[in-house]
């Protein structure tokens, strides 16, 4: 009995609770992959996906049926292990990296003390998926697109290194639910990191673009000249895998980006009736706000040349952050040291 | 702590066994996967012992960045397994010396353990209780060991510049794109409108 409730029990309750987020993750993925596309046209003037169910509204869970139902090639020449594993990779590791994320004060599935450095761990292993794909396939195109993206996403953890840097010397702590909590003043929205650490803000945004392959920065698939990158050789529920995957980590960087810049659960105005709404509400608002920018650059930006991005990521954002450490830590430092003098 | 032992021996028997997959199998490619999985493995034993931050960069830098790199250069070779197996004879005794070497300074580390059970402590920092790993390396890395932190990283630097200026090859005869005046470029400096009469053609205007 005694081991059931030191051990069972706990195990129990972690692996429902982990069950129900990722049913509500899922789903939501669903949604946000039709919101992609419904924006999508809507700034082309089309009208998207509107055929299954009312305003297109099952179309994810339709294609989701196409894919599954398909039978699945695998190319002669491609390493059928690593060819198959290279998916799965991409897909657990995304999801793995909800267990730290606060959707609320105290909801949350690890709130472990390296929250950030855990998902900046995660990020960092989503090359992974990549490369593996575009080398077991065995082909031309996957291989180019795999190298090329192994460089970008590399290059783009750097930089972001640096913004979560920022935001850590500002909220002195690397748990998730701590950073959140050092947001909560009495100013509100102002209150938030995303004012004082406005570059940044705009660094990550674009960063976290280039890291999870959106355009203007989809080189990995650039249809135009790799055919579709390193998926080209994947159909049906592999295929499947990269594109849960995908969304699933843009999830994860719409609610890093919304805990890190924007206050996580935390009400815009600190006084009732909006601190009466429940935290998640406002999560889901921040990260969804997050999503539709997302969602805007790939319809309005062109995609970036190789170089280009390079300059970018290595010549700009780099010493723009790097600077940007330096200065936030002084301030912070002789910030205190100032208040010290002045009691 | 019977749940903790059973984790300690899931990890560190797929650490072991991973390892050795990495000189055992056949493909360089499989054996770098298998180093990672390695790595990812030795992370969830540091977790175990506490060490979450070691951890975590563990493979943030082993896994994320090293990793990758020896992914990248394995693949670009065209390996020839028969020419890479007949070195094996050649190069074992040096192999076998370092694995000598490794083997007798492991021992000597639990020797240490077993007679000397005070050394560990007194040739290391306290561990601080009730503060974060995280904090705790802190406090030690940039007060007593600031400057032997600061000659690492400076050995570092030297070698990346070392690497850079060995690899930088400035080549003079190509046209370079210049970002900054290409966005301060002004309509104006690069379009002439021209009212082109019908029959007539463009003719001297230009």
């Amino acid at each position: 009995m005694d081991f059931f409730w030191t051990y069972l029990w706990p195990l129990i309750v972690i692996v429902a609770q982990s069950v129900l987020l990722l049913v509500i993750l899922l789903v939501a993925i669903a949604y946000i992959l039709l919101a992609d596309r419904k924006i999508w046209a809507a700034v082309q003037i089309r009208r998207g996906p509107n055929v299954v169910g009312p305003w297109g509204l099952f179309q994810s869970f339709a294609d989701l049926l196409k894919f599954v139902v398909k039978e699945p090639v695998i190319p002669a020449g491609a390493n059928k292990g690593v060819f198959l594993l290279a998916p799965l990779v991409t897909c657990v590791l995304a999801l793995a990296a909800w267990a730290v994320i606060p959707v609320n004060a105290n909801w949350v599935i690890a709130n472990i003390n390296v929250g950030v450095l855990y998902i900046f761990a995660i990020s960092s292993l989503m090359v992974y998926g990549v490369i593996m794909a575009g080398w077991a396939s065995n082909s031309k195109y996957p291989f180019l697109a795999a190298l090329r993206s192994a460089a970008q996403m590399v290059s783009y953890e750097v930089s972001i290194g640096f913004v979560i840097i920022t935001v850590l010397l500002c909220a002195g702590s690397l748990n998730l639910s701590a950073i959140v909590e050092a947001q909560n003043g009495n100013y509100g929205v102002f209150g938030w990191y995303w004012l004082p650490l406005f570059p940044m803000f705009v660094v990550f945004f674009i960063s976290a673009l280039a890291e999870t392959n959106r355009p203007p920065f989809d080189l990995v698939e650039a249809e135009s000249e790799l055919v579709a990158g390193f998926m080209v050789e994947y159909g049906s529920t592999p295929y499947m895998m990269f594109m849960l995957g995908e969304y699933v980590a843009i999830g994860t960087m719409c609610a890093m980006a919304s805990i890190l810049f924007l206050g996580g659960w935390l009400s815009p105005v600190p006084y009732p009736p909006f601190t009466w709404v429940p935290g998640v509400i406002w999560f889901t608002l921040k990260a969804s706000f997050m999503f539709f920018l997302f969602a805007m650059a790939k319809a309005m930006v062109p995609r970036y040349r190789y170089d280009q991005l390079m300059r970018l990521g290595w010549k700009v954002f780099l010493p723009l952050s790097l600077a940007m450490v330096v200065i936030v830590a002084a301030v912070i430092q002789y910030g205190a040291l100032a208040s010290s003098a002045m009691k | 702590m019977i749940v903790a032992a059973l984790f300690f021996y899931l990890f560190a028997g797929i650490c072991v066994a991973s390892a050795v997959m990495v000189i055992a199998a056949r493909n360089p490619v499989h054996s770098v996967l298998f180093l990672i999985l390695a790595f990812v493995n030795a992370a969830g034993l540091f977790v175990m012992m506490g060490a979450e931050f070691l951890a975590m960069i563990l493979i943030v830098v082993y896994v994320g960045a090293v990793a990758v790199l020896f992914l990248f250069v394995v693949m670009m070779l065209d390996v020839d397994f028969a020419e890479l197996k007949q070195g094996v004879l050649q190069y074992l005794p040096i192999g076998i010396v370092i694995g000598g070497i490794f083997v007798g300074e492991l021992l000597f580390v639990s020797l240490t353990w077993v007679i000397g059970a005070g050394i560990p402590q007194a040739i290391t920092a306290p561990i601080p209780a009730k503060i974060p790993n995280t904090e705790a390396i802190g406090l030690v890395l940039y007060t007593r060991y600031v400057y032997f932190f600061e000659a690492a990283g400076m050995i570092l630097l030297v070698a990346m510049v070392g690497a850079i200026v060995l690899t930088l090859h400035h080549r003079v005869r190509v046209r370079r794109q210049d970002i900054g005046t290409q966005v301060a470029r002004e309509p104006a400096a690069s379009i002439e409108i021209v009212k082109v009469r019908s029959g007539q053609g463009l003719g001297s205007n230009i």
